[in-house]
């Protein structure tokens, strides 16, 4: 960690004056002794840090070379693990399918949803927002274990199932649909529920960052003839709070590339033909059900740099001022 | 905006007014569908055509949750009890940790301080999820499995709570800082005196965003526990259920996701004032 800073070369120079004036090391161990206290706040946070998240990426990719049942020592397999991801295991590439298939719709639709929704709140007077956000902020802090007893009633498979009564009266159905069962459907059900739960930490940054964009810069725009409400949240609101948009975007793609919750309770785990079977939900089943703790490192290892490419993908599109 | 108010009656605003109420209440629905499941009784549970809203409400539900797992092995309150120590471990101490860290990381220079910041920023674009097998191994290699502190310390580091609380506290003025340091206060008393009455803003929202997450969290009960006694309330839920697909209990199950989703939206509505106006500060720039 801390060789980021100084480069070889320097240290070897630092070395060669260290006998008269401090060298950068020497001045870099000056600075640090000197604002320990800083040190000594951040030690918690660093500490609990390093245990259970820089540890664990470490050894998620060192295991993921390996053969690890828990029981016996790991046994080194060089790249074989990832070959069998990608060249033998029809699932995991089923999984990657539907999991880049919820987040290309539930990424997007659920982000421009979220901005959408906030300013349209945001036109509103101050002392009648509170409402709005809460209808749509709800649904997002709901587990979706809790609200599954909901979700389940509503896309039941038989006349009672709420969606199926009410399509049935309709006339569009003649007999019930097998919502939850029928591999067609599954995925948009999956995505309707997840786009319900998805005004969550990002909606309340756009919220937020929409409230305090200056009101004189509204002016100013209005002389230089903006117009239309269009016109000025595409001139003024929108790059005013590009670095809410950016945060709103990290969040949203976390939350869209680990779908598990929402799948394993409407569906089942595994679900029919694995046609709800997403990244996670195969990382699952390999690291807590077969205990193939090698195999399923390599499946983290993945979804980790597929996260981290989206990320670096979106910073360079939001990122730029 | 404050310029843009509504204040004469315009078609566009009587729209965005049925618009944003009718939405709102298609978002509010099912969250509506379930109080009114937990107050059914079983008559009307099963009733064809199903029925929406509740004829004769009861508590007859919230009765049996108490009764059926009263003669199991474990009681009900039992995970109640177990998910309140578990969130609020993390609440607690991730509160306080986070704070600690953003202390120095927003308000003193130091080397490494954009490097450590970065780094953390950096766990916030992936999902702790990836990280969980080495984590089990390493909470079961430590004899840690069982225990409370299991499903605990994994989430105290939160890099969303210290992001939040940096963000918010690089905004405040140093004046008051520099005014307790002249007054002899050790950095120390500084932190404690100053720093966390100011940034309670930041501090009721991470405190809103870790509870929601732990609390509704089945994953240190699914993976860290393997008996009864420990489990949460969320996979406690799961056991009632029975599964996907089982109808049995369903206005039971009602009334535990009811008790379950309850203290979460009261979380919000305490601290939304404060939630609005650190999540202002919650900006990424590269």
């Amino acid at each position: 960690m801390s060789s980021e800073i100084i480069t070889p070369a320097e240290a070897g120079g630092a070395a060669v004056l260290d006998s008269k004036t401090p060298g950068k090391w020497a001045q870099l161990w000056i600075d640090i002794k000197k604002n320990k206290v800083s040190y000594y706040f951040l030690a918690p946070f660093l500490l609990l840090f390093a245990i259970f998240t820089i540890v664990p990426i470490i050894m998620s990719v060192v295991l993921s070379f390996s053969y690890y049942n828990i029981i016996e020592t790991p046994k080194f397999i060089g790249f074989s693990n990832y070959k069998l991801l990608f060249v033998d295991d029809d699932i995991f590439l089923k999984a990657v399918g539907i999991t880049l298939k919820f987040a290309v719709i539930t990424g997007p639709v659920g982000y421009i949803l979220a901005f959408l929704l906030a300013w349209l709140i945001s036109q509103i007077p101050q002392k009648y927002r509170f409402f709005y956000t809460l209808c749509f902020y709800l649904p997002s802090i709901t587990s979706a274990v809790a609200m599954s007893v909901v979700w389940l009633y509503f896309f039941a498979g038989d006349r009672k199932g709420l969606l199926n009564h009410w399509l049935i009266q309709l006339g569009i159905l003649n007999e019930p649909y097998l919502f939850l069962q029928n591999v067609d459907s599954i995925v948009p059900v999956i995505i309707i529920v997840s786009l319900w739960m998805s005004m969550g930490v990002g909606f309340l940054a756009f919220l937020a960052g929409l409230q305090n964009v200056p009101g004189d810069l509204y002016e100013a725009g209005s002389i230089d003839g903006v117009k239309y409400r269009w016109q000025q949240l595409w001139f003024i609101t929108i790059p005013s709070v590009k670095p809410q948009l950016l945060f709103g975007a990290v969040m949203q793609v976390v939350s869209s590339l680990t779908v598990f919750d929402v799948s394993m309770r409407l569906v089942g785990f595994p679900s029919p033909l694995y046609a709800g079977h997403t990244i996670m939900a195969h990382l699952f089943d390999y690291a807590f059900t077969r205990f193939e703790m090698g195999y399923a490192s390599a499946i983290a290892v993945l979804l980790f740099f597929l996260m981290f490419g989206m990320n670096r993908l979106i910073f360079r599109v939001l990122g730029r001022d | 905006m404050h310029k843009l108010k509504l204040r004469r009656l315009d078609y566009g605003g009587v729209l965005l007014y049925l618009f944003l109420t009718a939405f709102g209440l298609f978002m509010l629905l099912p969250l509506i569908y379930m109080a009114v499941t937990a107050l059914k009784p079983t008559s009307e549970l099963f009733m064809f055509p199903p029925r929406f809203f509740v004829v004769n409400p009861t508590l007859v539900n919230f009765r049996d949750l108490l009764l059926i797992t009263g003669t199991s092995a474990v009681p009900f309150s039992r995970f109640i009890f177990n998910s309140i120590i578990v969130t609020g471990g993390i609440v607690a101490g991730g509160v306080v940790i986070s704070a600690m860290a953003a202390y120095p990381l927003a308000k003193h220079h130091m080397p490494f301080k954009s490097f450590i910041f970065n780094m953390i920023v950096a766990a916030l674009m992936f999902s702790p999820l990836v990280l969980q097998i080495p984590q089990y191994l390493l909470i079961s290699r430590s004899g840690l499995m069982n225990t409370y502190w299991a499903m605990i310390l994994p989430y105290l580091a939160a890099p969303m709570g210290m992001f939040l609380m940096t963000q918010f506290l690089r905004q405040l003025p140093d004046a008051l800082l520099e005014a307790a340091r002249i007054d002899g206060a050790s950095e120390w008393k500084v932190f404690w005196i100053v720093v966390m009455p100011m940034l309670k803003p930041a501090i009721s929202t991470f405190a809103l965003f870790s509870f929601i997450s732990a609390w509704n969290d089945p994953y240190p009960s699914m993976v860290y526990t393997t008996v009864q006694e420990m489990k949460t309330l969320p996979l406690a839920i799961q056991t009632i259920s029975g599964g996907v697909g089982v109808v049995a209990r369903v206005g039971t199950l009602a009334a535990a996701s009811f008790l379950m989703i309850i203290p979460t939206i009261l979380v919000f509505i305490i601290t939304q004032r404060m939630v609005l106006q650190t999540m202002a500060h919650s900006g990424l720039k590269e």
